[in-house]
């Protein structure tokens, strides 16, 4: 399948690849068939135009229906290929090509059509005596074979391209209108052998040979149907399993290992577990994710406190738990506010990352954005910090202010150091 | 921080001399095996493991049996999950004499877990993450009937009230008090209750009863409630 019925989708017949795998296996072609994929497959596997294998078909009909017996042979025993599904892609002309692909739907009726009209002639013109009552009911027959069979290969070729999903009316329809076909040109054959009279009862004794079989192999069956599924099932569990184990493995397997290696360094550790915790997180619990790090800028207030305490969080060692209430939109005054959030949550994680956990808090309410940075270690007192040491006055109460902010640093009675950050939001003062 | 210090302080329980029954209830034998190291001392924490469970109908056997006063609920459980436990053991829940309190212990901090269990008739919520001492804390408040919030489950509180502002709500029973507020964002910023007290100049009986409320308003919010707050997040 590799190899033929792409080649064939083109209409002209190319020299053989040299590269071709050595194995050319026939089969039919799922794509851009009429009937049954037949012509198109050996088209492609002679490496001959599909024309000219369906003229010779024709011809062969012509000759005492030889070329119906071959092609019904070819369709019985050749498996289906998945001609169209390797040959989309390098294609330039994608979109001609789908469009050929959903017409052949209508075509494949005409043919069907065509071909019993067709054999009707042809069976008219033979005069077969004796025999030529049969034909009606044989073409009957073989014509419901031939729908069944289509709407086999139609629903394996939705199978392997995923596009089926038609609405289930259609194949029933189709399965239906087969069956039916069978049925008839089954009873005109006893009908003709002149048993008209004993039809009721044939009738009857075929539906009881039916309903026994049915009995018989029904159990069977079911129970076939259900193991198939019930693999089926296993087999995507087995697929969710593998990439779950996968994903654990390029991650936290790695992590683990880094862990060990790094045993004597209880801050790399916590910085190593963290920061796997931290991305193990994304990946279980947000759907769309997945666990990929995007560097883009965030866009919004929620993200951009994360982004700035993961990196702070990796870059101190220091664990920083975050708590957003509500999101905004980042704007200029918020960006402002997140520097200085970023250097209080630096200053916590160096100087009184010992205590315990930094504990970050962000609201949006209304037009006022909050945001407290907490850690529990020795305490600060402004007043003592020397005025040379610009990182408290400037980086965050001095933005603040400029943006129209206020910040609030004091020491926590039970121990640690709060830094509180308020500022409106712009965007909010544009819509008011 | 050790348990030492907590002794000290005066939260833990074997301070006051008395002991809480408690049931764990997690599918890794680790796990349980850590938190049993961790608190299971009875002497030393005032805590006592009667009994464990490893999913949803050996957790359900295992509490109507021992009936501890507190139980320790893992919210992914083989046989549905916490809230199936909770569902079933509802009953004991609000049994006037013996009352079964349960506290989930999750290394899940995702929204549609906590406020599920919330819903569910937990008394509160902590991570996996917390500390030994911080957990028989914990025990201790939720065995006394009051309700244990970590500073993520308060942010999701807020979160599911703050929109209800802008709107007037039909019942009152939905709506946070400032005060209520004020303590959940407190407990959300990382302060301890006791703090809470001293920020506010209250008592922590107060903010615990604050905290009780809230986690009452929470499960008896109404479906229209529980609708925007689920749409808002995209759980529907």
């Amino acid at each position: 399948m590799t190899s033929a019925p792409p080649r064939a989708e083109t209409g002209y017949a190319p020299a053989p690849d040299p590269d071709d795998p050595p194995v050319r296996k026939l089969y039919r072609s799922a794509d851009g068939r009429l009937l049954g994929g037949v012509a198109r497959g050996l088209a492609g596997h002679l490496g001959l135009p599909v024309s000219w294998v369906r003229i010779v078909f024709v011809a062969l009909f012509m000759a005492d229906g030889m070329g119906a017996l071959l092609y019904a042979a070819f369709w019985f025993f050749v498996p289906l290929g998945v001609g169209g599904v390797e040959h989309r892609q390098p294609a330039p002309a994608d979109g001609r090509r789908r469009l050929l692909r959903h017409r052949p739907d209508k075509g494949q009726v005409f043919a069907l059509i065509a071909l019993l009209i067709g054999s009707s002639i042809v069976a008219s013109r033979f005069q077969l005596g004796q025999a030529d009552g049969y034909l009606w009911p044989v073409l009957l027959i073989g014509a419901g074979v031939a729908l069944v069979w289509r709407q086999a290969d139609n629903s394996r070729r939705a199978q392997w391209l995923e596009l089926g999903r038609r609405k289930g009316l259609l194949p029933m329809v189709r399965g239906a209108a087969g069956v039916l076909l069978v049925g008839v040109g089954v009873t005109g054959i006893v009908v003709l052998q002149g048993s008209v009279r004993h039809l009721g009862s044939v009738l009857q004794a075929a539906l009881a040979v039916v309903v026994g079989i049915a009995l018989l192999a029904g159990p069977y069956l079911v129970r076939m149907a259900q193991d198939l599924s019930e693999e089926r099932l296993m087999r995507i569990r087995a697929q969710e399993r593998a990439e779950v184990a996968a994903h654990v493995h390029d991650s936290v397997l790695h992590t683990l290992t880094l862990i060990q290696r790094n045993a004597d360094d209880p801050r790399e550790v916590a910085r190593l577990a963290r920061a796997q915790e931290r991305e193990l997180r994304a990946w279980l619990y947000k759907p769309e994710g997945r666990g990929k790090e995007e560097d883009e800028e965030p866009a919004t207030l929620a993200e951009a406190v994360r982004k700035s305490a993961a990196e702070v969080e990796d870059h101190h060692g220091v664990p920083i738990e975050v708590v957003v209430v509500g999101d905004c939109p980042l704007d200029e005054p918020l960006g402002a506010q997140m520097q200085a959030a970023r250097e209080a949550m630096v200053n916590a994680a160096k100087y009184g990352g010992e205590g315990g956990a930094v504990q970050v808090f962000a609201e949006v309410e209304g037009r006022t954005v909050f945001v407290s940075v907490r850690d529990r270690g020795p305490g600060f007192d402004l007043d003592a910090v020397p005025g040379d040491r610009m990182g408290v006055r400037e980086s965050i109460i001095g933005r603040m202010e400029r943006h129209g902010g206020t910040a609030r640093l004091r020491s926590a009675p039970e121990g640690g150091t709060v830094v509180e950050l308020e500022i409106e939001r712009a965007a909010a003062e544009r819509e008011i | 921080m050790s348990s030492e210090d907590a002794q000290q302080d005066g939260t833990g329980g074997a301070a006051e001399g008395r002991t809480v029954r408690v049931v764990l209830v997690d599918d890794h034998r680790m796990f349980r095996t850590g938190v049993q190291a961790e608190i299971g001392e009875t002497g030393r924490t005032g805590v006592e493991v009667v009994g464990e469970a490893a999913d949803v109908d050996q957790a359900l056997t295992v509490i109507t049996a021992t009936r501890p006063e507190v139980v320790l609920l893992d919210v992914h459980l083989p046989g549905g999950g916490g809230v199936e436990v909770l569902r079933r053991s509802a009953a004991m829940m609000t049994d006037a004499e013996r009352p079964v309190r349960f506290l989930a212990l999750s290394v899940s901090d995702a929204a549609e877990d906590v406020i599920g269990v919330i819903r569910g008739g937990a008394r509160g919520y902590v991570t996996k993450t917390i500390t030994g001492t911080d957990l028989v804390d914990a025990i201790f408040r939720v065995a006394d009937g009051d309700a244990v919030f970590s500073p993520r489950l308060a942010g999701f509180v807020l979160d599911a009230f703050a929109s209800s502002d802008a709107p007037p709500i039909d019942e009152d029973l939905d709506r946070l008090t400032q005060r209520e507020r004020e303590v959940l964002r407190l407990i959300a910023r990382g302060y301890a209750y006791k703090e809470i007290a001293k920020q506010l100049f209250i008592s922590v009986k107060t903010v615990e009863s604050h905290v009780s409320a809230v986690l009452r308003k929470l499960q008896l919010s109404n479906r229209h409630e529980l609708t925007r707050w689920a749409a808002a997040r995209r759980l529907v």
